[in-house]
């Protein structure tokens, strides 16, 4: 399994490691954080090791983050590894969103949060477009692509269809369409 | 207790609709959160979903705000754990597994059809999500001038976000006045 590499770390700086990722990486973009300090700081993958588990992250459900934490924590350290990983990068954040509930509960009614956080919903829409861009340039190649994206969330958005039904079905027929032929000259 | 059920259920239900990313999962989130549960309004779940994007990590982790909202400390452990388990362990054993995939046919096929499914999912859920935050032409330009920044530069999201912040705050002392 592992490379004749660099010793794997103990699980106490796996966690430390994972840990700093989780409360630096502000602002979304986690995995140009994991990728800095996995590939270029740790060495503990090299950059073939990282886009290949970050494709397997990106096919499967789950954040990429959390998704990312497993599969090299397992890699390091086996199943150990994948939960102190996966700990250690979700510790920072969830003790932050969790505190902002109960700041949430005494201040939220104030008018000047009201509009603090109004504002920051639009810029997160913004974002939240980006993103989608991103992925799209990533993802969408032909003509059939766009109409499946525009299927998919004219049924969700607009038709009000549960997104497991849109999931399956949209799902589906695109991975049909995209099936594998036995003359594939792609 | 049965808070605590209806927490765990919700959220590894939402976890498996996590293709693409978190905000593939946002429409059902608002259905279930807001619309069946009544745990949160439409607003509020709107705040914790942006306050999320500006928290370090994972951007999914206003799930323990939710959690929070409902059965406080317990409720945001649940929550998380309900959220990360199911897809994390089917992670766990697809990486396992992954040499033997590598090779098979229909991967790319799942890849790219999926890929499609899930940028409709966040589409959908951006849609839904401007329903709620973009309330008018203001707050419209606002949006719009943060997609472009953050398209059109390399930009840490953080700033532009917080500064969209201290514009709704702006707006607001405008409007005392």
């Amino acid at each position: 399994m592992n490379e004749a590499a660099p010793p794997p770390p103990s699980l106490g700086r796996l966690f430390w490691v994972f840990f700093v990722m989780g409360a630096t990486s502000l602002g979304g973009g986690v995995v140009g954080y994991l990728r800095t300090g996995l590939v270029v700081r740790q060495r503990w993958l090299d950059d073939v090791a990282f886009v290949e588990l970050l494709s397997i992250s990106q096919t499967l459900p789950g954040l990429n983050a959390t998704n990312m934490s497993i599969l090299v924590g397992d890699r390091l350290r086996g199943g150990m590894g994948a939960l102190v990983a996966t700990l250690g990068m979700c510790l920072p954040g969830a003790t932050l969103m969790t505190g902002a509930a109960f700041a949430y509960d005494v201040g939220g009614d104030d008018p000047w949060s009201k509009a603090f956080l109004h504002g920051i919903a639009a810029g997160a829409v913004g974002l939240i477009v980006v993103v989608m861009v991103q992925l799209g340039a990533k993802v969408l190649k032909e003509f059939a692509d766009y109409v499946f994206v525009l299927a998919t969330a004219g049924a969700v958005a607009l038709f009000h269809v549960p997104v497991p039904y849109a999931l399956l079905v949209a799902g589906a027929v695109a991975i049909w369409w995209h099936r594998p032929r036995d003359r594939d000259i792609k | 207790m049965k808070d605590l059920w209806d927490i765990a259920g919700v959220f590894a239900y939402l976890s498996l609709l996590t293709v693409g990313g978190g905000m593939a999962a946002f429409p059902e989130l608002k259905e279930l959160t807001v619309n069946t549960y009544h745990w949160v309004t439409f607003p509020e779940l709107l705040h914790f979903y942006s306050l999320g994007q500006l928290a370090p990590g994972p951007n999914m982790m206003m799930v323990a705000s939710i959690g929070a909202v409902v059965a406080h400390i317990p409720g945001a452990l649940v929550a998380l754990v309900a959220f990360f388990l199911p897809t994390g362990l089917l992670t766990f054993g697809v990486g396992r597994l992954w040499t033997h995939l590598a090779t098979w046919r229909w991967r790319p096929a799942i890849q790219t059809g999926l890929g499609s499914v899930a940028v409709g999912l966040v589409l959908a859920g951006a849609i839904i999500m401007a329903h709620g935050a973009v309330t008018d032409a203001f707050y419209a330009v606002l949006a719009t001038v943060v997609f472009v920044l953050l398209w059109r530069t390399s930009i840490n999201p953080a700033y532009p976000i917080v500064a969209s912040g201290l514009i709704g705050m702006a707006m607001h002392y405008f409007s005392l006045n």
